[in-house]
This record gives structure tokens, C-alpha cells and sequence, in this order.
């Protein structure tokens, strides 16, 4: 059977995807045309491509991919007629193809509203890769942005404007409300108000009258004789289907657009199917991906079973299969410009059997409204603005209408969100959808897991597909594995990787008690295989944190993560840079007129760092050792910036100058930063030591922070900044300086012995059973017996540092390792290539 | 056989690592898998990034195919197939080594034998 598919769009692809894996090779002859230059990407997460996603990471599969498959691929070939008599299509290049099934999977393009000036140069629409390529080149002139359309693909394009650079944009909202369909009043306020907070104007019940400029944009008039300026605009107002083709050779479509089709997908002609957001279903037009493709899966579906049940005697067309469409939950979760917004089920309802409660927090931005049945039984829809960590277990319960608890409220108020949603995702019937963009249920999950023996997230997106989509519902697949493994009696461990069936913290007790020096003797002893880059960067400073060895010491140089084995961070085109060590970030004139001068030497990119001190990138490998010589030779040690270690410890200037220090912090920051330097740990340390309460150091953002009091200094830990930032707690008050140092010690020895691999003291704490109330009597009450141990072991390691930089560099052996070309040691890397910018260099950009 | 081109010397790679050659205008990263006894060479671009790295990386195993994990974004190669084992990178060039005495020869010609057997009897 030839199937001929008209789009290379998401759902054309899901299409063919979906075919493949259901049939035999040879089965069906498959043709695609597809308008667009390049094979069908993900339009979903089309505005990544401005925050450094490139085409191919956007890609759904590779050119390849369809040649292995045996699918003939036309790109840069829309197809400009249909001839359903004669069964053919024909192509803009002219080329004709006969079907037996054709597939139309066109998709659809930006709604343009008839705006007199829409035509003008810097008018720009958002729905290709093409779209956001003309957008990149034309932003760089640009300086005031508008956005026709406050809907989701409206903010979706003010991302878009934001990331582009031009944060001074207007979004420009007919209705009175932004993202009417899907949000309420209130929510849409408390979204607004987010959006003016980082920088963009929000109009609402305005509508545009005229596009200003002579050949380019200048500017917007609005009905209400208002105007703004404006130079580059996006119209992103809502979308039409691509029914032309559909039209024009006689098939049914909707008066507003859209192809009609039936349960099946069948159009007027049973030969010819419609899918996706081209497709007119119920008199309804799916502008998301997961209806499309539950469209796609029962097309693909039907003319499997078509083949397979051998029906070739019934006419083909007319039996449609026995799968059908039956409409689709519009429940949406989108992260708009990182502020979470969603929707469920019947989002507004609100009459006199049903009752809603509403949480909401105007400080933090959060909006979250839950609908309930009158009997309190059934949840039937909501919306969360703001915090939406709660929506995967929320819809679920909602469409697979579970009982809901006494208290219904506690399922957006839940203070402990982690406990309640692991409990709830047991609790959802076997065939409960869990993942909606590749429908996978729960029983379909929890089979990979036993029978199929998917132990790992990635084995089950490899075998079941789950979380491969948007990615929201991977939380709850890894729950649903976590509890089917241990429903097995299998033992969860975070044991290292293949070659090690141990986790971190046992490992380190067997290496310490064993005595051993290299990697090759751990996995000798305790593992098996050859080792790969997840057990070898734990392993090697396991060994670092026990015998503080030099860590390119013959052996170990190998095992070291890339950036420890040059003792440098790589960098972009693969330069690295060189951070030297300036505690408490406090320098002399001197030492800066050094770093300045060795930078111009080897012509470095310098920059102040927000850890205090100086980076200076852009080396090349065999300028390191000569660069650290300089540096050593004038006093500097190494910083450390490569390592899982101690980084920095922030100071303020504290009482020497300040009229408000309590004490000497920067003294004390240098002290501390001088004792811990160097001291592998599993995840990097900072630290910070502020002179007085108004924490000029930011001590509380660090995994250890000081304050001055008036008796001494407080003790916090445990926070940090990053992706998930989080205040540091306090440990106790009023210490004077050695209690503080000693509980220092305790706490940061306690962590190196128990985290795991890259685990910061912040995640380590929230793991931890008991909190910080156990922490702290382990730390400060000695509760469980091992502090003066633990004082032993910091203080030997505390006296066997060594730079390690110094170490290298007067080591011939190592010193050579610092090339770029083994048989030509003085050449390097002829691929690397710099730019100017602002008087300095910077890193050519990668492709 | 011929294209055979010289390298380096065995005690010029690390042990379990790796090290960039120069031929002419190409760039080869060449892994001593001291712990298997073989010896292999790829292209050092890593195709993720087009990034001049890959004998940088860090070698081990995976199910015991051996492999080689770029140091920027730690995508993984077959060392011995090239094949990328993490996600849909495409896959790298792998070429025939050989040892004779202390020196180590690449041969860069597609057709050119590969594989642990005769690496191990011309180490023997
Ligand atoms: C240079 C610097 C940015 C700057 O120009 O200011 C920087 C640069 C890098 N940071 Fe950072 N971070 C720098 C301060 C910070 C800070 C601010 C601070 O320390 O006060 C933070 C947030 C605070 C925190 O860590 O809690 C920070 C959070 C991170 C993270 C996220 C850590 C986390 O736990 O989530 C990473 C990623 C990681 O470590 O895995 C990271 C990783 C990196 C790396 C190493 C990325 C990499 O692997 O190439 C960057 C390369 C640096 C280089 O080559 O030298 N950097 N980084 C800062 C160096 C400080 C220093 O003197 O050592
Ligand atoms: C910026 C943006 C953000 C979005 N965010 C989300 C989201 O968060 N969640 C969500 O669910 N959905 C989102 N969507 C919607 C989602 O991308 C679409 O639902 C999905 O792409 C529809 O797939 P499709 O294959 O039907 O159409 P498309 O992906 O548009 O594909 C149709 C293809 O057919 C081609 N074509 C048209 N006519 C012809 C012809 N005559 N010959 C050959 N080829 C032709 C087109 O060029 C196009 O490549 C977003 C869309 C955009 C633009
Ligand atoms: S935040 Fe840190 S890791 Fe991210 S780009 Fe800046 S320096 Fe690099
Ligand atoms: S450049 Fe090699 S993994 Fe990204």
C-alpha cells in the first residue's frame, strides 16, 4: 500500500513515526512532502532556539533516519494540487506521486488579523525556525518590541523578544484578560503582574488600528487613539489552519477553517485522512501536539490493522479501522518565560452544584484555583499560576475522576508536595494516562519496569517512549519505578554506575578501611568492567578527600573529571582559563599588576568574578604551565575553580573600614578560605563571612556562612545558589572563632563522608532524615559520637595541602601532558579561533 | 599493508587515556586502554559540537563496549565502532592502530584492519 503524507510538520512526522513501529518493513511505500527546508522539528520548544538550542537539537529524528526507514523524504517541495480522481499529488518541482492513502498533515499558519501596515518591514510572525532566523538578524537593530496576542503563543513570542535582547516589549491583548481561554481573572493578574516584573508592558483591551512607519515599523496606533513606538513586532494573535490544499481540490472545510474530518480522520474523501492542526474535528481545531498525536496513532493504527487483518476484498477507504478519535483533554502546562502556567479540565466551572477553593499569594506570585464536584467527591478542573508542581497528579486525578481525600484543599496547599504526590500516583487506576504526549498509562510503565526490566528513566523513555515529549510527567514515571522495584523487594541504592554496586558513602568507608591509593586498585577490589565517566570523578576524589595525594599522581591522572585533569575548566572551542586563588577576595596592587601583565602576555579574556576574584580565559592548553609559573613565582596558589571543591569564601570589608562591622571579616574569611582550600568534597563549596546582620557577603547563599554579632559570629549551612537556590539555616549562635572553625570542621567532614556524587550541602540536607535538627546534633551535640574523629581527619588534610598547581608544574612528567599535540608539542590547536570584543578577545562562537 | 603513519611512542600516552596526534591537517586522538590491553584511534572532533576534544575525554566501558566521553557535554562513542551511545549524535571515525616495539602507527584508510586481535599479538 502507498501511503503519501503531505507535511513534515511535528504530527506528519509523529505519523510516520508511529507506522514504522507498528508494521513490517515493506508494508506500506511511504512519500512525505514537506514544505520547510529541513526535517520536521519540535515546534514546542521552538523558542529554545534563542536560548542556544541549534536546528538539529530541535530535530525529531535525523535526515537518516528516514532513509533507514525506507521513507522517501521531498524537502522544500509543498504539494500545489491534488488530483483525487487519479489518485496523485503534485509538487511545486514538479514532481507527481500516486496514493493509495494520502495524509494530510499541514498543520497550520500565524492568524494575521487585517491590520492596515502589516506588510512593513519588522513585522514578523512565530512559527518556523525560518521566522525566528529573519527575527535574530533584524533584532540587532532593533529596540522597542510589541507583541500582538496575549495568548499562550503570544508570551510565548515576549519570550521570545526578552531572549532576543529587547526587554523593553509591549504585549498588545484585545480581550480584557491575558490567556482568556485558559486562565481566570485573578490568575491572569497575578501573571501580569510576574510579567511587569520582569520588564514587560502589558496591555489589555486594546486593539491596533493601523501599523505605523514608512517602510519599516515605527510604531502602533490603537483604536483608542493611543499610540506607541515601536520597531520590531510580533504577531502572534492566534492560528489558521492550511486547508488550501484541502479546498481546492473540493473537500470539506469548516467555515472558519479546518478540514473535516470524522472519528476516524477520515476527510469527505474516505481515501484521504487530515491530522493535527490542519484537521476540523467535532467543530473543533487542537492547537497543541498531543491531540495531533492520539491522530496520528489512530490513522496509523487503522492502516495497520488494515493490512494485517487482510481486508483487501472491502473496499479500502471505506472500513475505516476500528480506532477512533474521541476528542481530547485541552489540559495544558506551559513554563512562560520560568513562570509556570496551567490548566486542567474544566478550568472556569463555577455554578451552584460545584465548589471552588482558591490559594493565592500576591508576594510570591502564586495563583492556584481548584474546581470540586457539590458531593466533594470529584475534582473537575483548575488553575496554578506560579508554582504548578502540583498539575501532573492534579490532572490525573481530575481525568481518571479518583475519590478525593477529606480535605481536597490540601492537595495545592500541601506542605509536603513530594510525600503527597508519590502517595497519589500509587493511587491511580492501572490505566491512567501518565504520560499525554505519547499515551502511555501507568500499567504500561510499571510492565517495562518488571517484565521488561527498565530500571533506569533512561531504559524506560528508550522502551516505552514516556517522558520523551514535553518531559512534565518524568517525576511521575520515576516514582511509579521507584515503587515497582521496591514493591520486587529490590533494594534502591544510588549506587555509582555499572561498574560499581556501591553507593558513594559506602565506598568511601571501603576505600578508607582497605587503603587504597589508585582507581584501578577501587575497582580491582570493589568493582568490576573498566570504569566509565560517571564512577571515575567520585572515585578519584574519594581517593582526593582521604589521602589529598597530588590528583594527576601516576594512576589517578586519568580517572580525574576533563576539568581536573588539566587542573583548568575547559572551555568553549577548547581554551581553558586560569583562576588564581585571591582569599577573601583581598589583593595588593601588586599581585593585580601581575595578573595584569600575564594576561597580556598570553592575551587573556579578564573578568572579575562573582566570587571575588580575577578569571582570565581563553589559554591555550601548553600556556597553562607557564601561565601558573608566572602566577606562582609572583605568590598566587591555585584557585581551585576546576574542582569539586572549596571555591571561594566571599568577605565584606567588615569592621577595619566599615562604621557598622561588628568584627574583622575579612580576616576571617581569609583564615577559613586558607584552611579548606584545596579539600575535595563531592559538589563544590562556598562560603561567605559577613561584618554585620546586613550581610554584605551574601553569607546566607553560601553552603557555609558567617555573621557578625555582638557576641560573636552565627553559623549557617547548607545553602546555596544555582538553579534551585536556597537560603542556608542556621546552625548556632554567638560562637567565638575556634568553636565556629571546630563545628566547621565536623560539618564539612560529615558531608564529604556521606553525600553523594555531586551533591550540594543544600540537596544533601534535604535528603537527609531528620533535617537539620539531626544535622545539628550530630554536628554540635556530637550526637552520634565521631566528632573528635571527624576533627582528626580535617585537620590532617588541612596539613597535608599542597598547591597543586606548583606540584605540576615542577613535575616533567606532568608538565607534558599539557600539550595539544602529542608529536608536536610546541603547535597549538589550529582550529581554535577567537574574536575581538570591548578591547579583549572572546571565544568564536560555536555553530 | 601501507598508510601506515607513526604516531608516537607507547610511554607518550597515558595509561587509560588518551592523547592528540597531528597528521598532516588531521587531528586523531589515540586511547591507550591500558586496562584491556588495546589500543584505539578515533577522530578528535566531537561531532556534538564540533569541538576538538575527544582525547581529552574520560575511556571506559558501557556493557563492555569500550568507549570515550567528550569532555564538554559527555556525549558518549563506541571506540570501537564510533557509533554515539548517547542519543542520536552522529557517529565518529574510528581508525586502525598497530604497535611495533615501543612505536605506535595509525593508519587512517577506511579499509585498514581494526581490532583488538592484532593490536594484542603485536604487543606480544
Ligand atoms: C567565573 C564564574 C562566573 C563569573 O564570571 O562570575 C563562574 C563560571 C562557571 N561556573 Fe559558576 N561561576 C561563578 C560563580 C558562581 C556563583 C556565584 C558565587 O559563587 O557567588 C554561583 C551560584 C552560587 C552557588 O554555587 O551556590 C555559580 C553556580 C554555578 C553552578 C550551579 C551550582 C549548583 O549547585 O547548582 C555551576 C554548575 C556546576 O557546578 O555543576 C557552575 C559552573 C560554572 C562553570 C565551571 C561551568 C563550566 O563547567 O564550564 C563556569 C566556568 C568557569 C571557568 O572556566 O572559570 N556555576 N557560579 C564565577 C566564578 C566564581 C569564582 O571566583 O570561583
Ligand atoms: C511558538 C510555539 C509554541 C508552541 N507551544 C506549544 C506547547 O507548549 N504545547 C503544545 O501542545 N503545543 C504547542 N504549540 C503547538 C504545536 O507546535 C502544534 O500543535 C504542532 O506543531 C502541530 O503539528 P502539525 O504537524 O499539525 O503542524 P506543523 O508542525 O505546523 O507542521 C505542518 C507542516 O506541514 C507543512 N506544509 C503545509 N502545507 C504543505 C504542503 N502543501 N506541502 C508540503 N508541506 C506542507 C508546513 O510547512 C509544516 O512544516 C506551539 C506552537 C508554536 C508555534
Ligand atoms: S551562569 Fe555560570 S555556568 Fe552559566 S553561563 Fe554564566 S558562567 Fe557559565
Ligand atoms: S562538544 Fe562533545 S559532547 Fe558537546
Amino acid at each position: 500500500m502507498k501511503i503519501v503524507v503531505i507535511g513534515n510538520g511535528m504530527v506528519g512526522y509523529k505519523f510516520c513515526e508511529k507506522l514504522v513501529a507498528k508494521s513490517q518493513p515493506q508494508q506500506f511505500e511511504v512519500v512525505v512532502f514537506g514544505e520547510e527546508i529541513r526535517p520536521a522539528y519540535d515546534r514546542v520548544h521552538l523558542s529554545e532556539f534563542f536560548g542556544g538550542k541549534s536546528a538539529e537539537d530541535l530535530s525529531m529524528s535525523p535526515m537518516d533516519w528516514y532513509e533507514n526507514n525506507q521513507i522517501k523524504l521531498h524537502l522544500s517541495d509543498p504539494v500545489q494540487s491534488i488530483d483525487r480522481t487519479a489518485k496523485t499529488v503534485h509538487s511545486y518541482h514538479g514532481i507527481t506521486e500516486s496514493y493509495d492513502i494520502l495524509v494530510l498533515a499541514t498543520g497550520s499558519s500565524a492568524f494575521v488579523p487585517p491590520i492596515p501596515g502589516v506588510d512593513k518591514e519588522g513585522v514578523f510572525i512565530y512559527r518556523t525556525i525560518e521566522d525566528l532566523e529573519m527575527m535574530q538578524s533584524y533584532s540587532k537593530k532593533a529596540k522597542k518590541g510589541a507583541v500582538i496576542g496575549g495568548g499562550l503563543l503570544g508570551l510565548e513570542a515576549a519570550k521570545a523578544m526578552i531572549d532576543l535582547g529587547i526587554t523593553d516589549t509591549a504585549v498588545i491583548e484585545f480581550a480584557p484578560r491575558l490567556m482568556p481561554r485558559q486562565i481566570d481573572e485573578a490568575a491572569s493578574g497575578i501573571l501580569a503582574n510576574k510579567l511587569e516584573q520582569l520588564g514587560l508592558k502589558i496591555h489589555t483591551s486594546k486593539n491596533t488600528s493601523e501599523i505605523l512607519g514608512d517602510d519599516c515599523i515605527k510604531g502602533m496606533q490603537f483604536s483608542d487613539d493611543t499610540k506607541i513606538e515601536v520597531d520590531m513586532l510580533v504577531i502572534s494573535a492566534g492560528i489558521k489552519p492550511r486547508d488550501e490544499l484541502a479546498k481546492l481540490c473540493g473537500l470539506e472545510v469548516g467555515h472558519r477553517g479546518g478540514i473535516v474530518v470524522n472519528d476516524k480522520m477520515q476527510t469527505a474523501d474516505s481515501f484521504i485522512y487530515a491530522i493535527g492542526e490542519c484537521a476540523l474535528h467535532q467543530g473543533m481545531i487542537y492547537g497543541l501536539v498531543a491531540p495531533g498525536y492520539e491522530m496520528a496513532d489512530v490513522v496509523a493504527s487503522n492502516l495497520v490493522s488494515y493490512i494485517n487483518d487482510d481486508l483487501s476484498n472491502t473496499p479500502l477507504g471505506v472500513r475505516g479501522g476500528e480506532k477512533a478519535f474521541l476528542g481530547f483533554d485541552m489540559s495544558t502546562k506551559l513554563k512562560l518565560i520560568g513562570i509556570d502556567v496551567a490548566s486542567f479540565g474544566d478550568p472556569f466551572i463555577n455554578t451552584n452544584d460545584t465548589r471552588t477553593v482558591v490559594f493565592e499569594d500576591t508576594m510570591k506570585g502564586i495563583y492556584k484555583r481548584i474546581n470540586i464536584s457539590g458531593d466533594g467527591k470529584y475534582l473537575l478542573g483548575g488553575i496554578l499560576v506560579g508554582d504548578a508542581s502540583a498539575y501532573n497528579m492534579l490532572l490525573q486525578t481530575s481525568k481518571n475522576k479518583v475519590i478525593l481525600p477529606p480535605n481536597p484543599e490540601d492537595m495545592i496547599l500541601g506542605g509536603r508536595a513530594g510525600e503527597a504526590e508519590g502517595n497519589g500516583v500509587l493511587g491511580l487506576p492501572d490505566d491512567a494516562i501518565i504520560c499525554s504526549c505519547e499515551s502511555v498509562t501507568k500499567v504500561g510503565i510499571c510492565k517495562a519496569v518488571s517484565e521488561d526490566g527498565c530500571e533506569t528513566i533512561d531504559a524506560l523513555k528508550k522502551c516505552t517512549k514516556a517522558g520523551t515529549g514535553c518531559g512534565g510527567c518524568v517525576p511521575m514515571v520515576k516514582d511509579l519505578m521507584v515503587h515497582t522495584m521496591k514493591s520486587e523487594g529490590k533494594y534502591i541504592r544510588n549506587v555509582l554506575c555499572e561498574h560499581f554496586a556501591y553507593s558513594r558513602q559506602e565506598l568511601y568507608d571501603l576505600v578508607k578501611i582497605n587503603k587504597l591509593k589508585t582507581y584501578d586498585e577501587v575497582l580491582d577490589t570493589f568493582g568490576n568492567g573498566d570504569g566509565c565517566e560517571l564512577c571515575k570523578p567520585p572515585v578519584a576524589s574519594i581517593l582526593a578527600s582521604l589521602w589529598n595525594d597530588n590528583i594527576l599522581a601516576k594512576g589517578n591522572s586519568t580517572a580525574q573529571d576533563s576539568n581536573d585533569r588539566f587542573l583548568a575548566n575547559i572551555q568553549k572551542g577548547g581554551s581553558y582559563s586560569v583562576v588564581p586563588r585571591i582569599p577573601g577576595g583581598e589583593i595588593t596592587p601588586d599581585k593585580l599588576i601581575v595578573i595584569g601583565s600575564v594576561a597580556k602576555k598570553y592575551s587573556l579574556y579578564t573578568k572579575i568574578t562573582g566570587g571575588q576574584r580575577i578569571d582570565l580565559f581563553g589559554a591555550h592548553l601548553s600556556d597553562l604551565p607557564k601561565i601558573w609559573e608566572e602566577l606562582i613565582a609572583a605568590g598566587f596558589e591555585s584557585g581551585h575553580a576546576y574542582g569539586k571543591s572549596l571555591r571561594t569564601v566571599k568577605s565584606c570589608v567588615g569592621s577595619t573600614w566599615c562604621r557598622f562591622g561588628l568584627h574583622d571579616s575579612v580576616s576571617f574569611a581569609i583564615q577559613i578560605e586558607e584552611r579548606y582550600r584545596g579539600l575535595r568534597s563531592p559538589h563544590k563549596l562556598k562560603g561567605g563571612v559577613s561584618g554585620c546582620i546586613r550581610e554584605c557577603a551574601e553569607a546566607q547563599s553560601k553552603d557555609f556562612g558567617v555573621i557578625a554579632t555582638e557576641k560573636g559570629w552565627n553559623l549557617y549551612i547548607c545553602g546555596n545558589g544555582g538553579s534551585k537556590p536556597q537560603h542556608a539555616q542556621l546552625l548556632a549562635t554567638d560562637l567565638d572563632s575556634e568553636t565556629l572553625i571546630k563545628y566547621l570542621d565536623r560539618f564539612l567532614m560529615f558531608y564529604i563522608k556521606t553525600a553523594d556524587p555531586l551533591t550540594r550541602t543544600a540537596t544533601w540536607l534535604n535528603k537527609m532524615e531528620g533535617g537539620m535538627s539531626y544535622l545539628r546534633n550530630v554536628v554540635v551535640n556530637d550526637s552520634l559520637g565521631i566528632a573528635a574523629e571527624l576533627e582528626v581527619e580535617m585537620q590532617t588534610l588541612v596539613d597535608s595541602y599542597k598547591c597543586e598547581w606548583k606540584e605540576a608544574i615542577e613535575n616533567p612528567a606532568i608538565r607534558k601532558q599539557f600539550s595539544h599535540f602529542i608529536n608536536a608539542p610546541e603547535e597549538k590547536d589550529p582550529t581554535m579561533k577567537f574574536e575581538a570584543m570591548r578591547e579583549q578577545k572572546k571565544v568564536k562562537d560555536w555553530s | 599493508m601501507e598508510n601506515w603513519f607513526y604516531a608516537c611512542k607507547i610511554e607518550d600516552v597515558p595509561a587509560n587515556g588518551g592523547v592528540c596526534v597531528k597528521y598532516k591537517e588531521e587531528q586523531i586522538a589515540l586511547f591507550n586502554f591500558s586496562r584491556r590491553g588495546e589500543w584505539y584511534a578515533t577522530q578528535n572532533e566531537c561531532p556534538h559540537r564540533q569541538q576538538m576534544a575527544l582525547s581529552r575525554g574520560m575511556i571506559g566501558s558501557q556493557n563492555d563496549e569500550p568507549k570515550v566521553a567528550c569532555p564538554f557535554h559527555k556525549k558518549t562513542f563506541s571506540l570501537a565502532t564510533g557509533e554515539c551511545l548517547s542519543g542520536d549524535e552522529c557517529a565518529i571515525k574510528t581508525y586502525a592502530v598497530k604497535i611495533e616495539g615501543d612505536k605506535i602507527y595509525i593508519n587512517l584508510h577506511p579499509s585498514a584492519p581494526k581490532g583488538e586481535l592484532e593490536t594484542h599479538e603485536l604487543i606480544a
